[in-house]
Protein backbone atom coordinates (compact mmCIF):
# COMPACT_ATOMS: atom_id res chain seq x y z
CA UNK A 1 0.00 0.00 0.00
CA UNK A 2 2.65 2.44 1.16
CA UNK A 3 6.02 3.13 0.69
CA UNK A 4 9.05 2.44 3.21
CA UNK A 5 10.80 5.62 2.75
CA UNK A 6 7.54 7.88 2.88
CA UNK A 7 4.64 6.28 5.42
CA UNK A 8 3.06 9.65 5.86
CA UNK A 9 2.13 10.19 1.72
CA UNK A 10 -1.07 9.92 1.06
CA UNK A 11 -2.13 7.04 -0.71
CA UNK A 12 -3.39 9.01 -4.07
CA UNK A 13 0.03 9.55 -4.65
CA UNK A 14 1.68 6.24 -3.44
CA UNK A 15 3.82 4.75 -6.08
CA UNK A 16 3.02 1.68 -8.25
CA UNK A 17 5.33 0.73 -11.03
CA UNK A 18 4.81 -3.02 -11.82
CA UNK A 19 5.43 -5.12 -14.82
CA UNK A 20 2.38 -6.07 -16.55
CA UNK A 21 1.68 -8.89 -18.95
CA UNK A 22 -0.93 -9.34 -21.76
CA UNK A 23 -3.79 -11.69 -20.29
CA UNK A 24 -4.05 -14.34 -21.49
CA UNK A 25 -7.15 -15.86 -19.84
CA UNK A 26 -10.56 -15.00 -18.97
CA UNK A 27 -10.06 -12.80 -16.78
CA UNK A 28 -12.81 -11.93 -13.70
CA UNK A 29 -15.71 -13.72 -13.40
CA UNK A 30 -18.75 -11.44 -14.49
CA UNK A 31 -21.63 -11.25 -11.51
CA UNK A 32 -25.20 -12.98 -12.33
CA UNK A 33 -22.99 -13.90 -15.68
CA UNK A 34 -25.33 -16.54 -16.37
CA UNK A 35 -28.39 -14.77 -16.63
CA UNK A 36 -27.12 -11.86 -19.28
CA UNK A 37 -27.56 -14.63 -22.37
CA UNK A 38 -30.89 -15.31 -21.13
CA UNK A 39 -32.03 -12.31 -20.78
CA UNK A 40 -30.33 -11.33 -24.12
CA UNK A 41 -32.87 -13.46 -25.88
CA UNK A 42 -36.07 -12.83 -24.14
CA UNK A 43 -35.45 -9.04 -24.54
CA UNK A 44 -34.81 -10.56 -28.84
CA UNK A 45 -38.25 -11.86 -28.41
CA UNK A 46 -39.89 -8.95 -26.66
CA UNK A 47 -38.16 -6.91 -29.81
CA UNK A 48 -39.00 -9.12 -32.56
CA UNK A 49 -42.58 -9.34 -31.66
CA UNK A 50 -43.17 -5.35 -30.76
CA UNK A 51 -41.97 -4.78 -34.42
CA UNK A 52 -43.75 -7.30 -36.14
CA UNK A 53 -40.29 -9.50 -36.97
CA UNK A 54 -41.51 -12.18 -35.75
CA UNK A 55 -44.91 -13.61 -36.82
CA UNK A 56 -47.28 -14.29 -34.16
CA UNK A 57 -48.19 -17.96 -35.67
CA UNK A 58 -44.43 -18.98 -35.74
CA UNK A 59 -43.37 -17.66 -31.78
CA UNK A 60 -46.87 -16.58 -29.85
CA UNK A 61 -45.50 -12.41 -28.46
CA UNK A 62 -44.29 -13.19 -24.79
CA UNK A 63 -46.99 -10.89 -22.98
CA UNK A 64 -49.74 -13.24 -24.76
CA UNK A 65 -47.71 -16.09 -23.06
CA UNK A 66 -48.41 -14.50 -20.24
CA UNK A 67 -51.77 -13.86 -20.58
CA UNK A 68 -52.33 -17.55 -21.77
CA UNK A 69 -50.71 -18.97 -18.54
CA UNK A 70 -52.80 -16.71 -16.24
CA UNK A 71 -56.07 -17.97 -18.19
CA UNK A 72 -54.48 -21.26 -17.87
CA UNK A 73 -53.79 -21.16 -14.34
CA UNK A 74 -57.23 -19.62 -13.64
CA UNK A 75 -58.94 -22.12 -15.25
CA UNK A 76 -57.17 -25.16 -13.66
CA UNK A 77 -55.62 -26.34 -16.57
CA UNK A 78 -51.97 -25.86 -16.01
CA UNK A 79 -52.27 -26.77 -12.45
CA UNK A 80 -53.71 -29.71 -13.12
CA UNK A 81 -51.37 -31.01 -15.85
CA UNK A 82 -48.46 -29.92 -14.03
CA UNK A 83 -49.66 -32.03 -10.74
CA UNK A 84 -50.36 -34.87 -13.07
CA UNK A 85 -47.12 -34.50 -15.08
CA UNK A 86 -44.96 -34.12 -11.60
CA UNK A 87 -46.57 -37.34 -10.18
CA UNK A 88 -45.86 -39.55 -13.36
CA UNK A 89 -41.78 -37.71 -13.29
CA UNK A 90 -41.72 -38.42 -9.48
CA UNK A 91 -42.98 -42.02 -9.58
CA UNK A 92 -41.09 -42.99 -12.29
CA UNK A 93 -37.81 -41.34 -10.81
CA UNK A 94 -38.64 -42.83 -7.27
CA UNK A 95 -39.15 -46.23 -9.07
CA UNK A 96 -35.78 -46.06 -11.27
CA UNK A 97 -33.41 -44.72 -8.77
CA UNK A 98 -34.05 -47.31 -6.40
CA UNK A 99 -33.97 -49.96 -8.65
CA UNK A 100 -30.17 -48.76 -10.43
CA UNK A 101 -29.33 -48.56 -6.60
CA UNK A 102 -30.16 -51.21 -5.38
CA UNK A 103 -28.50 -53.17 -8.76
CA UNK A 104 -25.26 -51.10 -8.60
CA UNK A 105 -25.13 -52.47 -4.66
CA UNK A 106 -25.63 -56.07 -5.12
CA UNK A 107 -23.52 -55.78 -8.21
CA UNK A 108 -20.78 -53.61 -6.98
CA UNK A 109 -20.43 -55.49 -3.46
CA UNK A 110 -20.93 -59.21 -4.91
CA UNK A 111 -18.58 -61.03 -7.61
CA UNK A 112 -21.43 -63.09 -8.45
CA UNK A 113 -24.12 -60.70 -8.20
CA UNK A 114 -21.73 -58.33 -11.12
CA UNK A 115 -21.44 -61.14 -13.10
CA UNK A 116 -25.37 -61.69 -13.07
CA UNK A 117 -26.27 -57.91 -13.06
CA UNK A 118 -23.37 -55.96 -15.07
CA UNK A 119 -23.69 -57.74 -18.70
CA UNK A 120 -27.84 -57.22 -19.03
CA UNK A 121 -27.42 -53.51 -17.91
CA UNK A 122 -24.41 -52.81 -20.26
CA UNK A 123 -26.51 -54.01 -23.08
CA UNK A 124 -29.96 -52.58 -21.80
CA UNK A 125 -27.53 -49.09 -21.76
CA UNK A 126 -27.29 -49.65 -25.76
CA UNK A 127 -30.85 -49.91 -26.50
CA UNK A 128 -32.66 -46.13 -25.78
CA UNK A 129 -35.07 -46.36 -23.66
CA UNK A 130 -37.56 -44.68 -26.10
CA UNK A 131 -36.98 -47.78 -28.81
CA UNK A 132 -38.41 -49.53 -26.08
CA UNK A 133 -41.80 -47.83 -25.61
CA UNK A 134 -43.43 -49.93 -28.83
CA UNK A 135 -42.79 -53.08 -26.57
CA UNK A 136 -43.68 -51.63 -23.21
CA UNK A 137 -47.31 -50.24 -25.12
CA UNK A 138 -47.99 -54.21 -26.02
CA UNK A 139 -47.09 -55.03 -22.70
CA UNK A 140 -48.61 -52.74 -20.35
CA UNK A 141 -51.09 -50.51 -22.63
CA UNK A 142 -51.04 -47.08 -22.90
CA UNK A 143 -51.99 -46.31 -19.09
CA UNK A 144 -49.91 -44.79 -16.31
CA UNK A 145 -48.56 -48.11 -15.51
CA UNK A 146 -46.27 -47.73 -18.96
CA UNK A 147 -45.75 -44.12 -18.95
CA UNK A 148 -43.98 -44.72 -14.73
CA UNK A 149 -41.93 -47.52 -16.08
CA UNK A 150 -41.09 -46.31 -19.09
CA UNK A 151 -39.37 -43.25 -16.92
CA UNK A 152 -37.98 -45.94 -14.26
CA UNK A 153 -35.88 -47.42 -17.53
CA UNK A 154 -34.73 -44.19 -18.89
CA UNK A 155 -34.12 -43.36 -15.45
CA UNK A 156 -32.24 -46.42 -13.40
CA UNK A 157 -29.52 -46.49 -16.38
CA UNK A 158 -27.73 -43.51 -15.47
CA UNK A 159 -27.65 -44.35 -11.54
CA UNK A 160 -26.82 -47.54 -11.81
CA UNK A 161 -23.64 -46.81 -13.96
CA UNK A 162 -22.51 -44.23 -11.89
CA UNK A 163 -23.39 -45.44 -8.69
CA UNK A 164 -21.85 -48.88 -9.69
CA UNK A 165 -19.09 -46.84 -10.76
CA UNK A 166 -18.45 -44.86 -7.49
CA UNK A 167 -18.58 -47.82 -5.35
CA UNK A 168 -16.18 -49.51 -7.83
CA UNK A 169 -13.39 -46.71 -7.29
CA UNK A 170 -13.73 -46.35 -3.41
CA UNK A 171 -9.82 -47.13 -2.51
CA UNK A 172 -9.12 -50.62 -1.67
CA UNK A 173 -6.73 -49.12 1.22
CA UNK A 174 -10.19 -47.95 3.18
CA UNK A 175 -11.41 -51.82 3.16
CA UNK A 176 -7.77 -52.75 4.43
CA UNK A 177 -8.45 -50.22 7.40
CA UNK A 178 -11.89 -51.43 8.22
CA UNK A 179 -10.47 -55.31 7.85
CA UNK A 180 -8.01 -53.90 10.69
CA UNK A 181 -10.87 -52.20 12.75
CA UNK A 182 -12.48 -55.56 12.98
CA UNK A 183 -15.94 -54.18 11.44
CA UNK A 184 -18.45 -56.19 10.52
CA UNK A 185 -19.77 -56.65 6.71
CA UNK A 186 -22.83 -54.41 7.78
CA UNK A 187 -20.42 -51.83 9.17
CA UNK A 188 -18.19 -51.96 6.44
CA UNK A 189 -21.46 -51.03 4.33
CA UNK A 190 -22.58 -48.47 6.06
CA UNK A 191 -19.54 -46.69 6.90
CA UNK A 192 -17.02 -46.98 3.94
CA UNK A 193 -19.10 -48.22 0.92
CA UNK A 194 -22.34 -46.34 1.26
CA UNK A 195 -20.48 -42.65 1.77
CA UNK A 196 -17.32 -43.51 -0.54
CA UNK A 197 -20.15 -43.91 -3.66
CA UNK A 198 -22.36 -41.01 -2.49
CA UNK A 199 -20.52 -38.92 -5.16
CA UNK A 200 -21.38 -41.20 -8.09
CA UNK A 201 -24.29 -41.66 -6.60
CA UNK A 202 -25.37 -38.01 -6.87
CA UNK A 203 -23.59 -37.23 -10.27
CA UNK A 204 -26.05 -40.42 -11.04
CA UNK A 205 -28.93 -38.59 -10.07
CA UNK A 206 -28.38 -35.34 -11.90
CA UNK A 207 -28.27 -37.01 -15.33
CA UNK A 208 -31.27 -39.27 -14.37
CA UNK A 209 -33.53 -36.29 -13.47
CA UNK A 210 -32.66 -35.08 -16.85
CA UNK A 211 -33.52 -38.46 -18.19
CA UNK A 212 -36.69 -38.59 -16.49
CA UNK A 213 -37.75 -35.52 -17.85
CA UNK A 214 -37.05 -36.20 -21.77
CA UNK A 215 -39.02 -39.88 -20.72
CA UNK A 216 -41.84 -37.80 -19.51
CA UNK A 217 -41.92 -35.19 -22.39
CA UNK A 218 -41.85 -38.46 -25.18
CA UNK A 219 -44.42 -40.37 -22.89
CA UNK A 220 -46.93 -37.64 -22.60
CA UNK A 221 -46.65 -36.72 -26.86
CA UNK A 222 -46.82 -40.10 -27.53
CA UNK A 223 -50.35 -41.26 -26.38
CA UNK A 224 -51.65 -39.02 -23.43
CA UNK A 225 -55.10 -37.86 -21.78
CA UNK A 226 -53.76 -35.58 -19.99
CA UNK A 227 -50.42 -34.04 -18.17
CA UNK A 228 -48.44 -31.12 -19.99
CA UNK A 229 -47.17 -33.14 -23.14
CA UNK A 230 -50.82 -33.73 -23.50
CA UNK A 231 -51.92 -29.93 -23.26
CA UNK A 232 -48.97 -29.18 -25.65
CA UNK A 233 -50.14 -31.82 -28.28
CA UNK A 234 -54.01 -30.44 -28.21
CA UNK A 235 -52.41 -27.10 -28.71
CA UNK A 236 -50.43 -28.27 -31.93
CA UNK A 237 -53.43 -29.78 -33.47
CA UNK A 238 -55.48 -26.42 -33.01
CA UNK A 239 -52.44 -24.18 -33.95
CA UNK A 240 -52.14 -22.48 -30.79
CA UNK A 241 -48.75 -21.20 -30.06
CA UNK A 242 -49.13 -19.71 -26.97
CA UNK A 243 -50.38 -22.76 -25.26
CA UNK A 244 -47.59 -24.78 -26.31
CA UNK A 245 -44.67 -22.24 -25.64
CA UNK A 246 -46.85 -22.13 -21.73
CA UNK A 247 -46.21 -26.00 -21.97
CA UNK A 248 -42.13 -25.42 -22.83
CA UNK A 249 -41.68 -22.85 -20.18
CA UNK A 250 -42.93 -25.21 -17.77
CA UNK A 251 -40.84 -27.81 -19.06
CA UNK A 252 -37.66 -26.16 -18.69
CA UNK A 253 -38.57 -24.84 -14.80
CA UNK A 254 -39.43 -28.35 -14.06
CA UNK A 255 -35.81 -29.56 -15.22
CA UNK A 256 -34.27 -26.07 -13.77
CA UNK A 257 -35.37 -26.69 -10.45
CA UNK A 258 -34.73 -30.62 -10.19
CA UNK A 259 -31.16 -30.05 -11.29
CA UNK A 260 -30.97 -27.40 -8.46
CA UNK A 261 -32.79 -29.65 -5.99
CA UNK A 262 -29.86 -32.31 -6.68
CA UNK A 263 -27.55 -29.68 -6.52
CA UNK A 264 -28.74 -28.54 -2.86
CA UNK A 265 -28.24 -31.93 -2.08
CA UNK A 266 -25.01 -32.76 -3.30
CA UNK A 267 -23.66 -29.47 -1.74
CA UNK A 268 -24.67 -30.76 1.99
CA UNK A 269 -24.20 -34.13 1.40
CA UNK A 270 -20.71 -33.93 0.38
CA UNK A 271 -20.21 -31.35 2.72
CA UNK A 272 -16.65 -33.52 3.57
CA UNK A 273 -15.23 -32.56 0.35
CA UNK A 274 -12.83 -30.39 -0.45
CA UNK A 275 -12.74 -29.37 -4.42
CA UNK A 276 -11.87 -26.29 -6.65
CA UNK A 277 -15.23 -25.65 -6.27
CA UNK A 278 -14.80 -24.39 -2.70
CA UNK B 1 21.19 -64.77 13.38
CA UNK B 2 18.47 -63.94 16.57
CA UNK B 3 21.29 -63.16 19.17
CA UNK B 4 18.36 -62.66 21.60
CA UNK B 5 16.58 -65.63 21.26
CA UNK B 6 17.71 -66.77 24.46
CA UNK B 7 17.27 -64.37 26.26
CA UNK B 8 13.78 -64.02 25.25
CA UNK B 9 13.13 -67.92 25.86
CA UNK B 10 13.16 -67.09 29.78
CA UNK B 11 10.23 -65.00 29.17
CA UNK B 12 7.04 -67.46 29.30
CA UNK B 13 5.17 -66.05 26.78
CA UNK B 14 5.76 -63.81 23.86
CA UNK B 15 3.29 -61.23 22.36
CA UNK B 16 4.71 -62.12 19.03
CA UNK B 17 6.38 -65.74 17.56
CA UNK B 18 7.14 -65.94 14.39
CA UNK B 19 8.67 -69.16 13.07
CA UNK B 20 10.22 -70.06 9.63
CA UNK B 21 8.02 -68.00 7.70
CA UNK B 22 8.14 -67.87 4.09
CA UNK B 23 6.29 -65.58 1.88
CA UNK B 24 6.86 -65.24 -2.56
CA UNK B 25 4.92 -63.41 -4.47
CA UNK B 26 6.62 -64.95 -7.69
CA UNK B 27 7.92 -68.06 -8.55
CA UNK B 28 11.57 -66.44 -8.72
CA UNK B 29 11.91 -65.97 -4.96
CA UNK B 30 10.54 -65.94 -1.60
CA UNK B 31 10.38 -62.15 -0.19
CA UNK B 32 10.67 -63.88 3.28
CA UNK B 33 12.87 -67.33 3.59
CA UNK B 34 12.22 -68.92 7.01
CA UNK B 35 12.27 -65.59 9.16
CA UNK B 36 11.80 -66.39 12.94
CA UNK B 37 11.11 -63.62 15.28
CA UNK B 38 9.66 -62.92 18.57
CA UNK B 39 8.90 -60.24 20.26
CA UNK B 40 8.07 -59.76 23.98
CA UNK B 41 4.76 -57.92 25.94
CA UNK B 42 5.53 -54.34 25.51
CA UNK B 43 8.51 -54.40 23.58
CA UNK B 44 9.40 -51.61 21.04
CA UNK B 45 11.14 -53.55 18.25
CA UNK B 46 12.08 -51.14 15.03
CA UNK B 47 12.49 -53.01 11.67
CA UNK B 48 15.23 -51.88 9.38
CA UNK B 49 16.59 -53.31 5.93
CA UNK B 50 16.35 -51.93 2.47
CA UNK B 51 13.43 -51.78 0.03
CA UNK B 52 12.96 -55.03 -0.93
CA UNK B 53 13.95 -56.92 2.12
CA UNK B 54 10.17 -57.90 3.14
CA UNK B 55 9.88 -55.37 6.37
CA UNK B 56 6.19 -54.70 4.57
CA UNK B 57 5.68 -58.05 3.92
CA UNK B 58 6.36 -59.19 7.38
CA UNK B 59 4.24 -56.66 8.80
CA UNK B 60 1.10 -57.27 6.23
CA UNK B 61 1.46 -60.84 7.38
CA UNK B 62 1.15 -60.04 11.48
CA UNK B 63 -1.68 -57.80 10.38
CA UNK B 64 -3.18 -60.76 8.97
CA UNK B 65 -3.79 -58.57 5.49
CA UNK B 66 -1.90 -60.97 2.86
CA UNK B 67 -4.54 -63.27 2.17
CA UNK B 68 -3.90 -64.86 -1.21
CA UNK B 69 -0.09 -64.21 -0.94
CA UNK B 70 1.74 -67.81 -1.72
CA UNK B 71 3.83 -69.25 1.37
CA UNK B 72 4.08 -70.97 4.68
CA UNK B 73 5.10 -70.96 8.45
CA UNK B 74 3.70 -70.29 11.90
CA UNK B 75 2.72 -66.97 13.08
CA UNK B 76 1.07 -66.04 16.57
CA UNK B 77 -0.28 -62.57 17.62
CA UNK B 78 -2.16 -61.46 20.38
CA UNK B 79 -5.97 -60.89 20.00
CA UNK B 80 -5.79 -57.18 19.93
CA UNK B 81 -3.42 -56.21 17.03
CA UNK B 82 -3.82 -52.11 15.57
CA UNK B 83 -2.29 -50.86 12.18
CA UNK B 84 -1.15 -47.82 11.82
CA UNK B 85 -0.35 -46.82 8.15
CA UNK B 86 2.01 -44.69 6.09
CA UNK B 87 -0.91 -42.67 5.23
CA UNK B 88 -3.53 -41.69 8.27
CA UNK B 89 -6.03 -43.51 6.37
CA UNK B 90 -9.09 -41.16 7.80
CA UNK B 91 -12.05 -41.80 5.95
CA UNK B 92 -12.56 -38.29 4.40
CA UNK B 93 -16.29 -38.52 4.95
CA UNK B 94 -16.27 -39.37 8.69
CA UNK B 95 -15.74 -36.21 11.40
CA UNK B 96 -12.16 -36.84 13.12
CA UNK B 97 -13.41 -38.57 16.24
CA UNK B 98 -16.07 -40.77 14.25
CA UNK B 99 -13.13 -41.67 12.34
CA UNK B 100 -11.34 -42.61 15.58
CA UNK B 101 -14.02 -44.88 17.04
CA UNK B 102 -15.31 -46.68 13.83
CA UNK B 103 -15.48 -50.27 14.94
CA UNK B 104 -15.93 -49.73 18.52
CA UNK B 105 -19.06 -51.29 19.69
CA UNK B 106 -18.66 -50.23 23.43
CA UNK B 107 -21.49 -48.15 24.59
CA UNK B 108 -18.95 -45.08 25.81
CA UNK B 109 -16.98 -45.65 22.61
CA UNK B 110 -17.58 -41.34 22.02
CA UNK B 111 -16.04 -40.66 25.54
CA UNK B 112 -12.82 -43.03 24.99
CA UNK B 113 -12.68 -41.44 21.35
CA UNK B 114 -12.13 -37.70 23.07
CA UNK B 115 -9.81 -39.01 25.76
CA UNK B 116 -7.84 -40.85 23.06
CA UNK B 117 -7.81 -37.75 21.06
CA UNK B 118 -6.67 -35.54 23.96
CA UNK B 119 -3.55 -38.11 24.16
CA UNK B 120 -2.58 -37.38 21.52
CA UNK B 121 -3.13 -33.32 21.54
CA UNK B 122 -5.92 -33.21 19.49
CA UNK B 123 -8.43 -32.26 21.98
CA UNK B 124 -11.45 -30.11 21.17
CA UNK B 125 -11.09 -31.58 16.83
CA UNK B 126 -13.47 -34.02 17.06
CA UNK B 127 -15.75 -31.87 14.98
CA UNK B 128 -13.15 -31.75 12.23
CA UNK B 129 -13.11 -33.06 8.94
CA UNK B 130 -9.72 -35.00 8.08
CA UNK B 131 -8.80 -32.57 5.33
CA UNK B 132 -9.32 -29.94 7.58
CA UNK B 133 -5.85 -30.94 9.86
CA UNK B 134 -2.59 -30.71 8.87
CA UNK B 135 -0.73 -33.78 8.09
CA UNK B 136 0.67 -34.57 11.58
CA UNK B 137 -2.44 -34.01 12.91
CA UNK B 138 -3.71 -36.61 10.82
CA UNK B 139 -1.07 -38.83 12.00
CA UNK B 140 -2.06 -37.94 15.19
CA UNK B 141 -5.61 -38.81 14.67
CA UNK B 142 -4.67 -41.83 13.03
CA UNK B 143 -2.37 -43.29 16.33
CA UNK B 144 -5.88 -42.00 18.55
CA UNK B 145 -7.85 -44.53 15.98
CA UNK B 146 -5.15 -47.41 16.97
CA UNK B 147 -4.56 -46.52 20.83
CA UNK B 148 -8.30 -46.13 21.65
CA UNK B 149 -8.56 -50.07 21.29
CA UNK B 150 -5.63 -50.93 23.37
CA UNK B 151 -3.79 -53.59 21.59
CA UNK B 152 -1.23 -55.69 22.63
CA UNK B 153 0.37 -55.32 19.53
CA UNK B 154 1.18 -52.31 17.69
CA UNK B 155 1.92 -52.55 13.78
CA UNK B 156 3.54 -48.87 12.08
CA UNK B 157 4.37 -49.24 8.49
CA UNK B 158 6.95 -46.05 7.88
CA UNK B 159 4.26 -44.19 10.42
CA UNK B 160 6.16 -41.25 9.86
CA UNK B 161 7.46 -41.25 6.57
CA UNK B 162 5.60 -38.71 4.53
CA UNK B 163 6.20 -35.90 7.35
CA UNK B 164 8.05 -33.60 7.87
CA UNK B 165 11.76 -33.78 9.60
CA UNK B 166 10.18 -30.87 12.13
CA UNK B 167 7.02 -33.00 12.67
CA UNK B 168 8.68 -36.15 12.81
CA UNK B 169 10.46 -35.35 15.51
CA UNK B 170 7.66 -33.82 17.83
CA UNK B 171 5.62 -37.51 16.59
CA UNK B 172 8.41 -39.18 17.84
CA UNK B 173 8.55 -37.84 21.75
CA UNK B 174 4.63 -38.88 21.11
CA UNK B 175 4.95 -42.35 20.08
CA UNK B 176 7.25 -42.66 23.32
CA UNK B 177 5.17 -41.32 25.41
CA UNK B 178 2.15 -43.27 24.54
CA UNK B 179 4.42 -46.76 24.43
CA UNK B 180 5.00 -45.71 28.02
CA UNK B 181 1.24 -45.26 29.30
CA UNK B 182 -0.48 -48.20 26.73
CA UNK B 183 2.69 -50.93 27.00
CA UNK B 184 1.67 -52.33 23.45
CA UNK B 185 4.63 -54.59 21.72
CA UNK B 186 5.27 -53.07 18.57
CA UNK B 187 6.57 -53.28 15.74
CA UNK B 188 7.47 -50.24 13.71
CA UNK B 189 8.85 -50.50 10.28
CA UNK B 190 11.02 -47.76 9.33
CA UNK B 191 13.32 -46.51 6.55
CA UNK B 192 15.42 -44.16 9.35
CA UNK B 193 18.06 -45.79 10.96
CA UNK B 194 17.80 -42.51 13.89
CA UNK B 195 14.13 -42.99 14.03
CA UNK B 196 15.06 -46.66 15.19
CA UNK B 197 17.46 -45.96 17.11
CA UNK B 198 15.56 -42.97 19.02
CA UNK B 199 12.41 -45.12 19.73
CA UNK B 200 13.23 -48.67 19.71
CA UNK B 201 14.29 -50.97 22.68
CA UNK B 202 15.29 -53.18 19.90
CA UNK B 203 16.12 -53.00 16.51
CA UNK B 204 16.54 -55.35 13.83
CA UNK B 205 17.62 -55.75 10.24
CA UNK B 206 15.92 -57.47 7.75
CA UNK B 207 18.17 -58.97 4.65
CA UNK B 208 17.25 -61.64 2.09
CA UNK B 209 13.64 -62.26 3.77
CA UNK B 210 15.27 -63.63 7.12
CA UNK B 211 16.89 -61.72 10.65
CA UNK B 212 20.30 -60.09 9.52
CA UNK B 213 21.12 -58.27 12.54
CA UNK B 214 19.56 -58.10 15.99
CA UNK B 215 20.67 -55.38 18.04
CA UNK B 216 19.38 -54.41 21.58
CA UNK B 217 19.34 -50.60 22.22
CA UNK B 218 21.44 -49.85 25.57
CA UNK B 219 21.05 -45.86 25.66
CA UNK B 220 20.05 -44.76 28.83
CA UNK B 221 17.35 -41.70 29.16
CA UNK B 222 17.90 -39.21 26.34
CA UNK B 223 18.62 -40.95 23.04
CA UNK B 224 20.83 -37.78 21.68
CA UNK B 225 22.57 -37.95 18.56
CA UNK B 226 25.11 -36.16 20.06
CA UNK B 227 26.28 -39.11 22.21
CA UNK B 228 29.03 -41.16 20.62
CA UNK B 229 27.06 -44.76 21.54
CA UNK B 230 24.23 -43.50 19.43
CA UNK B 231 26.58 -42.49 16.51
CA UNK B 232 28.34 -45.98 17.18
CA UNK B 233 25.38 -47.77 16.92
CA UNK B 234 23.92 -45.89 14.19
CA UNK B 235 27.89 -46.68 11.58
CA UNK B 236 27.30 -49.99 12.57
CA UNK B 237 23.33 -50.66 11.89
CA UNK B 238 24.44 -48.76 8.29
CA UNK B 239 27.19 -50.60 7.12
CA UNK B 240 24.76 -53.86 8.37
CA UNK B 241 22.28 -52.03 5.81
CA UNK B 242 25.25 -51.84 2.59
CA UNK B 243 25.61 -48.23 3.31
CA UNK B 244 28.86 -46.75 3.95
CA UNK B 245 28.20 -43.60 6.56
CA UNK B 246 31.16 -40.98 5.29
CA UNK B 247 29.51 -38.12 6.39
CA UNK B 248 29.25 -38.20 10.17
CA UNK B 249 31.97 -40.70 10.55
CA UNK B 250 34.49 -37.78 9.67
CA UNK B 251 35.78 -36.56 13.01
CA UNK B 252 35.55 -32.63 11.47
CA UNK B 253 33.83 -31.46 8.77
CA UNK B 254 35.85 -30.07 6.05
CA UNK B 255 34.46 -27.65 3.29
CA UNK B 256 34.52 -30.35 0.81
CA UNK B 257 32.28 -32.08 3.07
CA UNK B 258 29.97 -29.98 3.48
CA UNK B 259 29.06 -28.73 -0.28
CA UNK B 260 29.02 -32.76 -0.86
CA UNK B 261 26.29 -32.67 1.71
CA UNK B 262 24.90 -29.87 0.81
CA UNK B 263 24.55 -31.57 -2.59
CA UNK B 264 23.11 -35.14 -1.57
Amino acid sequence: MTTLTAPTRPLAEAEDVRPTRRRLGPGEPIRFGGLIGIVALLAAWVVGSATGLLDPRTLTEPWTVVATAETLIENGRLTDSLVTSGIRAALGLGLGVLVGTVLALVSGLSRIGESLIDGPIQVKRSIPTLALIPLLILWLGIGEPMKVITIALAVFVPVYIHTHNGLRTIEGRYAELAETLGVTRTEFVRHVVLPGAMPGFLLGMRFAVTSSLLALVVVEVINATSGIGHMITLASNYGQTDIIVVGLVVYALLGVTADAAVRIIERKALSWRRTLAS
Amino acid sequence: MASYARELSTQPEPAVRVQALHRSFNEAGGVLNGLDLDIAPGEFVALLGRSGSGKSTLLRALAGLDRGVAGHGRIEVPAKVSVVFQDSRLLPWKRVLDNVTLGLRTPDAAQRGSQALAEVGLAGREGAWPHELSGGEQQRASLARSLVRDPQLLLADEPFGALDALTRIRMHTLLRRLCEVHQPAVLLVTHDVDEAIVLADRVIVLDGGVVRHDARIDLDGRRSQADPAFARLRAQLLTELGVEDDHDAAPRPTVGQLSERAAS
